[in-house]
This record gives structure tokens, C-alpha cells and sequence, in this order.
């Protein structure tokens, strides 16, 4: 299994280390020529998402990892990588993938000191640490269309949606990639491989 | 402050990392640097290349210019104060500045104590010239560090420097034996502590970023191929020809700073760069401020 991260800004070496440290081997995505390559899963990391997104656009990445998700590419995003596969942005007009059925609120606690950490359930895997910097949340799930699958929270925080699923693609507000708990990515990890044995 | 705090700081630092801070003056500018990509704005009223052109004492800006900033933009939002003084920085947390550069570009108010930056909740990025340098700041309570360089003058020989400096002197704690260390620490006026996590881990306890003349999309790919984990842009962009094209191809070269192909595409047709001075012309160093 070969996972392939976002690495045009932002925290990748620490999901890198993570999933290295879990038994699994990473590649870059830093241009399109690496989307060339095989892999089995995506991840977006956190940083900023407009950068991110900026660098997708002009770096020619974004279109092609759209298809890719679309196609069923599982794909973990995390804080700046929620925003990049959120479907719409409170009070922006511009969308990145757009790929995952929520909309999302940037910045929704306000600027670094209401950055916090706490520990919370998740659906199916327990209560974890989770770690916000200058996060978003997802302010609502927005209704399913035809045949596909909803969305399903995984994880609230004082009533805020944190964590989602989708099909194949997992949205998260917050840090996996900086807590010591393997959980959330042991959980996208075992999505890739029902996703391929299925297919 | 609070362990969890200080964590909470350094890990915003780590969501910068490949990106470039750029300085701005107004909102309008602060616009065209989000625009063009920059993972933070450094908001001050004076860039350093006018701030070494105007001399005489140079201090933290208007607040009401740095909240304007705050308004026009979504990402981070960083100012400076000046070196040891405190006051400024509680002002600066007070409008919830999301960093706080304690910043030889501007005057030292102290030309002994830095800010115990322990006491606030607001995290700290200090420059630095070398690794002892680097590990006081970090001991005081700094959650990031950048290369000093020489602010404003688009020269990049200074950071060049600091960061090999940093870089050669962490190779050598790497290569120490464990009962070397103390006498490293007394030699480095830093704590046991901070060197032997140098010694373990081969890297700064924090995120190190690249500041100091840095002008052109070469000059940031040339510091993240020293090591560097992002680079701040000060003077270089505002000064230039045509700041819109040379921040969006600064940030670019960042991210593929090993592309030679592309940095050289992107490095066609920005127009001016910002008029350097070569450090013998420098009457004054800023870098030796605050050591």
C-alpha cells in the first residue's frame, strides 16, 4: 500500500511520520508529475488552505486529484484539507475539490488563542486527542444527492461537527497527524483496503 | 504559561512550514500577499529597507493599522515588537495577534533581557544567528525561530550564514558524545536540557524559518536547500517592480525548491528586484541586536 500526501505547504512530514512509524510507505505530491505515480490513498494535511489551494490550482494538481476522488480515491483531510474537500465555504465563494458534502466555517474559533486541545469519542474507534490550531468546523452536512451516500458525522465538540465521513473520503477539523493516537489513521488506512477490496 | 499552550504555539508554526510570511504595510497589500500565497502576514509600518533609510528609533506599529490587517485577511496575522519589550507585546496580545516577532528590525528596547516570553499566551518567533542563539530564544519561551540575516537589504549572504552556522553547529551536537554535552551547554549559555533534545534529535526543538534579504524566488529556494522549513520575505517584495508576480513566484519556488526547471520559468520577467546594499556598504547591523 503506497499513500500519497499533499506536500505544497503545511504540516506532510508530520502525517509522513506517522504512517512511516505505522508500517506504511508515503510519496510526495508536489507537482503533477508525481500524480503519475501509483498510489492507494490521499491525504491532505493541515497548513493554510488558500495557499493550498492556490498552489493546487497553479500547479495544475487540482482537476486531477478531483477525477481521482471522485473516481473513489480514499482520501483522509485534515483542518486546511477539510477545507480543500468541503463543498462550500461560509463566507467565500471560492471551493478547492469540492468533493465532500459539508459546508465548512474557516477560522471558526477565532485566531490562535482560541486554539485549544481536548479529547473526544469518535464513532467507532473511542475517544482520542484532538488537537485545533486556528481550525475550521463543519457548521452543517448538507443533504445527500440521488443514490450516493450521506455524510456521517463521526465526532462533535460542544455540538460543532469535527469529524465526518463520506463514502471514501474522511474530513477532520482537527490534528491527528500531531497527537500521539494512531486511531484516526489506522481508521483511513483500513478504508483503503475495503475500498480495493472491493474494487 | 501553560505546557498545553505552548504546544498549541509551536504546532501553529508547524502548519507555516513551506510557506512564505511576507511584510506588509497596509491592508491592501496585506490582500495581494494572501492573494499571491503567503501562509502569514508580518503587518508593520515601515518595511526594514525604509526603516534603515529613515534611521532614528523604530518601534511597534500603530495597533490600528495592525487590526486593519486583521481585517482584510483570513490567515495568520504576525507583528513586531521591540527586543525586551514587554509592554508592546501585551499590546500586541491584547488585539490577539496570532505571533509576535521580538524583532531586531526594530530598536531594542533592552540592551540586556529579552521578553520572558513564558508569560504570554500569544506564541514568539525570534531570530537568530546561531544555534546558542537559537536555544536562549527557545529557553525563554520562543515557539519559532528564524534566521536574523540582515533585514532589508535584499542582500542574502547574512542568512546564508546563520543558517549554515545553525546547521554546522547542530551537526556537531548530533556528533557529540552524551558526556560532551554539558560543557557544549556552558559554552552555549543554553540549557542541558535544549542541547541533549539537539544531541537526540538532530534538529531545533522548533520550527526554523529562513529571514534576512531574502529577493528573489532563487534566494528562498537557496535557503530551503540550506535546511530552512519556510522563509520570511520582508522588504523584498514590497520594493519590487511587480510585488503581485514576484510573491506568487516566491511562494511557488518555496514549495518545489529542488525544480530547477521551474524556478527558472518562474524566475522570468518579475521585473526590478529591490535595490540591494551589499553588506560593506551596511552602516548598521541589525543582526547585532539582541543576542
Amino acid at each position: 500500500m503506497k499513500i500519497a500526501v499533499l506536500a505544497v505547504q503545511g504540516a506532510f512530514a508530520e502525517h509522513i511520520n506517522k504512517l512511516e512509524s505505522m508500517g506504511v510507505s508515503c510519496m510526495e505530491l508536489r507537482n503533477a508529475t508525481d500524480l503519475e505515480k501509483d498510489f492507494d490513498g490521499l491525504v491532505l494535511p493541515g497548513g493554510e488552505s488558500t495557499v493550498q489551494g492556490k498552489l493546487l490550482r497553479e500547479l495544475h494538481m487540482l482537476e486531477p486529484l478531483r477525477d481521482r476522488i471522485r473516481q473513489g480515491m480514499p482520501v483522509l483531510g485534515t483542518c486546511a484539507g477539510l477545507i480543500l474537500l468541503a463543498q462550500e465555504i461560509r463566507n467565500e465563494d471560492r471551493i478547492y475539490l469540492g468533493t465532500l458534502s459539508v459546508c465548512v466555517q474557516r477560522n471558526a474559533y477565532g485566531r490562535q488563542l482560541g486554539s485549544f486541545h481536548t479529547e473526544q469519542e469518535v464513532k467507532g474507534i473511542g475517544k482520542i486527542p484532538m488537537t485545533f490550531i486556528r481550525a475550521p468546523y463543519i457548521e452543517s452536512v448538507l443533504p445527500a444527492q440521488g443514490e450516493k451516500p450521506g455524510t456521517e458525522v463521526l465526532a462533535q465538540v460542544d455540538g460543532r461537527i469535527v469529524a465526518v465521513r463520506h463514502g471514501r473520503q474522511i474530513g477532520i477539523a482537527f490534528h491527528p497527524e500531531l497527537d500521539a493516537d494512531n486511531r484516526i489513521h489506522g481508521m483511513f488506512l483500513e478504508s483503503i483496503s475495503t475500498a480495493w477490496a472491493d474494487a | 504559561m501553560a505546557e498545553n499552550r505552548y504546544e498549541l504555539n509551536k504546532q501553529l508554526a508547524q502548519m507555516l512550514k513551506g510557506g512564505v510570511i511576507m511584510d506588509v504595510t497596509t491592508p491592501e497589500q496585506a490582500r495581494i500577499a494572501e492573494e499571491a500565497g503567503a501562509c502569514a502576514v508580518m503587518a508593520l509600518e515601515r518595511i526594514p529597507a525604509d526603516i534603515r533609510a529613515a534611521g532614528g528609533v523604530s518601534r511597534m506599529s500603530d495597533p490600528k493599522m495592525i487590526k486593519g490587517i486583521q481585517d482584510a485577511v483570513s490567515i495568520p496575522v504576525m507583528a513586531k515588537c521591540r527586543i525586551g519589550h514587554f509592554v508592546e507585546a501585551q499590546i500586541l496580545e491584547a488585539i490577539e495577534i496570532d505571533y509576535i516577532d521580538e524583532s531586531e528590525v526594530l530598536s531594542p528596547a533592552d540592551d540586556i533581557y529579552h521578553i520572558d516570553k513564558r508569560q504570554f499566551q500569544v506564541p514568539f518567533v525570534c531570530g537568530a544567528k546561531d544555534l546558542g542563539e537559537a536555544l536562549r530564544r527557545v529557553s525563554e519561551g520562543a515557539s519559532m525561530i528564524r534566521t536574523k540575516g540582515e533585514p532589508g537589504t535584499g542582500d542574502v549572504v547574512q542568512a546564508v550564514r546563520h543558517m549554515r552556522k545553525m546547521n554546522s553547529e547542530i551537526a556537531k551536537v548530533v556528533s557529540m558524545r552524551t558526556d560532551e554535552l554539558y560543557e557544549e551547554a556552558k559554552l552555549l549559555a543554553v540549557p542541558y536540557e535544549l542541547i541533549s533534545y539537539v544531541h537526540e534529535t538532530g534538529r531545533l526543538p522548533v520550527v526554523n524559518f529562513a529571514a534576512g534579504g531574502i529577493a528573489t524566488p532563487a534566494d528562498a529556494a537557496l535557503m530551503m536547500q540550506l535546511g530552512a522549513e519556510g522563509v520570511f520575505v520582508g522588504s523584498g517584495i514590497f520594493k519590487s517592480g511587480n510585488p503581485k508576480k514576484r510573491a506568487a513566484a516566491i511562494v511557488q519556488a518555496v514549495t518545489n525548491y529542488l525544480d530547477s526547471k521551474l524556478i527558472a520559468r518562474l524566475s522570468e520577467d518579475l521585473g526590478e528586484a529591490m535595490v540591494g546594499i551589499n553588506e560593506q556598504e551596511i552602516e548598521l547591523l541589525m543582526a547585532e541586536r539582541g543576542k
